[in-house]
């Protein structure tokens, strides 16, 4: 495998073997266009941010950090998401073991569950929330039931004692998360069961054949390996659903930051600058999110050795933006 | 009665009856290596054995238990999932493709049935751990991931998996049909040590210089039936029925075709 096999082949008779490359490279004149376009959008863009007097950036900054906006920030826009995720994603993953048991009668109540949250729009589910309490006029009561309470000879007051207003239970930051909490376990649902689906059949029988139970061999194998294909759509559900809190107007819930910045808005006539403070908010939430997502598929990623694969996908996730939902 | 009792065994799927009354005993120490061509039913027994499928006709008997079932009066009652999973703790099984939890390191895999489903404390089960995959010699590989180690050490990883649950009973089917040729040495190695420490062991395979020298008995399948079955060398160089005569001759052939292309790839890269 040395010089002797190479003068034998007869390629390089005689003199020098070739050494470094030094080429001209090749040029790509489209790409220098494409630079010049996007320059000239960008720096018009800079010019109307920075010299456009409607944005009127120190309103921005402050509408920011008002005392209100941040109290609805922490608690509907964070909370909230953090709340109806995790809601969304237990009833979810529940709801997907339900569609892949052989039970027929748990298949279908997920396939009904799943379609109805599927077919309702979230703004629509959501001013229901609000006022669902029609339904429960005289107060939801976790007592003991009336009659039952009758026959011992108690009045329905001193043994009913969580009997709390309907209304005020359905409006307000609860109605929103369940609302929101409901839908997400529709889509949930399907993500969970495209996870678990694309899990390998051995690896059940491996564990069946180890003597493991069914919920065990769920929960040590399965869901585990169900999480690479989990966790990224459940990121993207994730700031889909930070978005989607605004919605939580239509309960109406009053703890959120966009309802907070729009009041802000219309008190002070300045509507414009302070969307634009929940547009600043939405991207640093945004941001933070995407970041947060590429950790987390790193980490379940652990085992199955494509690294640069998922990283990969990662980035081409993270640049193709999912439309709102609802 | 012997470790393994199987009568007449029946097991269809939809209409297409795939085992038509298999009868096999195996007693307790024995290797018994079932061969046959593919679609057989090989597998499908193996997996009636413990369990992965459930019989429609016969009995399977395994260490004096009925398998899958309890006989109370005179009527067959259908053991609840909890009771079959009792039931495989006592038999291990290797996968031709491994099966391998990948999302555990190699001792991981090997200490997950017995922390979970045993009850062990870790330690303990860290330390049989690393004694079996010692004993399958990959010690220096405890704290790899399947994906990290190739086909023969993941077969490897897979055979101490199912021996850390202490089985009386080992399933093979086909260990070695996935792996590439240079790779199979090692783990028909590894199986040969187990059989000589005295464990009984079923392994379907095409590998007939194992059968040959390890198997205390060599049973023939062909379509769903026992065709025949005896000694190693009675029945892989004489057999008695043509339908074995054809199967045998055809592994023969295949094997020679392969040694061939072997011997011709080593003379192309000399060339
Ligand atoms: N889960 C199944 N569903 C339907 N048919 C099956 C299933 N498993 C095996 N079979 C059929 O049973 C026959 C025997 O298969 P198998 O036991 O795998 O044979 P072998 O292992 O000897 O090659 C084949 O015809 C196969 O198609
Ligand atoms: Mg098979």
């Amino acid at each position: 495998m040395t010089a002797g096999a190479v003068t034998g082949s007869g390629l390089e008779p005689t003199g020098e073997r070739p050494g470094r490359i030094d080429a001209v490279p090749v040029r790509h004149p489209g790409r220098w266009v494409a630079v010049a376009v996007v320059a000239v959008i960008a720096a018009l863009i800079i010019n109307l941010l920075v010299t456009n007097a409607a944005f009127n950036w120190s309103f921005v900054f402050q509408a920011m950090v008002q005392s209100p906006v941040l109290h609805g920030l922490i608690w509907g826009t964070i909370l909230g998401t953090v709340f109806s995720m995790v809601f969304g994603v237990v009833l979810g993953v529940v709801l997907a073991v339900m569609r892949l048991s052989e039970n027929p009668v748990l298949r279908a109540a997920a396939f009904v569950y799943t379609w109805f949250f599927r077919a309702v729009p979230r703004l629509v589910l959501l001013s229901i929330m609000g006022t669902l309490g029609i339904l429960w006029q005289h107060g939801l009561g976790f007592g003991v039931p009336e009659t039952f309470a009758r026959w011992f000879g108690s009045s329905n007051a001193a043994l009913s004692f969580a009997t709390i207003n309907a209304n005020d239970v359905f409006v307000g930051l609860i109605g929103g998360v369940v609302g929101l909490g409901l839908t997400e376990a529709a889509y949930m649902a399907e993500i969970a069961r495209a996870g678990i689906l694309s899990v390998d059949a051995g690896q059940t029988e491996a564990a069946s054949a180890l003597g493991m139970s069914r919920g065990k061999t769920m929960r040590r194998i399965v869901l585990p390996q169900a999480m690479r294909v989990i966790v990224p759509p459940t990121g993207n559900e994730t700031i889909a659903m930070v978005k989607d809190t605004s919605l939580m107007l239509a309960v109406p819930v009053s703890a959120e930051m966009f309802f907070q910045l729009q009041a802000i808005g219309s008190r002070t006539f300045q509507t414009f600058p302070a969307e634009i403070a929940a547009v600043v908010w939405y991207l640093v939430i945004g941001t933070v999110l995407m970041i947060v997502q590429a950790q987390l598929e790193r980490r379940f990623g652990k085992g199955f050795g494509a690294m640069t694969g998922t990283q990969q996908g990662t980035i081409a996730r993270l640049l193709s933006f999912r439309g709102g939902m609802s | 009665m012997p470790l393994v009792h199987a009568v007449n065994v029946h097991k269809s799927f939809h209409h297409n009856e795939v085992l038509k009354g298999i009868d096999l005993d195996v007693e307790s120490g024995e290797v018994v290596c079932l061969l046959g061509p593919s679609g057989s039913g090989k597998t499908t027994f193996l997996r009636c054995i413990n369990q992965l499928e459930t019989i429609d006709g016969g009995r399977i008997w395994v260490d004096g238990d009925l398998a899958g079932f309890v006989e109370r009066g005179d009527r067959l009652h259908r053991l609840p999932d909890k009771a079959i999973s009792t039931q495989r703790r006592e038999i291990g099984m290797v996968f031709q493709r491994f099966n391998l939890f990948p999302h555990m390191t190699a001792l991981e895999n090997v200490m997950e049935a017995p922390v979970r489903v045993r009850g062990r404390g870790k330690r303990e089960a860290r330390h049989r751990g690393l004694q079996l995959l010692e004993r399958v010699g990959l010690g220096d590989h405890c704290d790899h991931y399947p994906a990290h180690l190739s086909g023969g050490q993941q077969q490897r990883v897979a055979i101490a998996r199912a021996l850390a649950m202490d089985p009386k009973l080992m399933l093979f089917d086909e260990p070695t049909s996935a792996l590439d040729p240079e790779l199979v040495g090692e783990v028909l190695t590894v199986m040969r040590e187990l059989a000589e420490q005295g464990m009984t062991m079923i392994v379907v395979t095409h590998e007939m210089g194992f059968a040959r020298g390890v198997a205390d008995r060599v049973v023939f399948m062909d379509g769903g039936v026992v065709v025949e079955q005896g000694e190693p060398k009675h029945v892989i160089d004489n057999p008695q029925h043509e339908r074995t005569r054809s199967f045998l001759s055809r592994i023969k052939a295949e094997h020679d075709e392969h040694a061939r292309a072997i011997q011709e790839g080593l003379q192309v890269e000399r060339g």
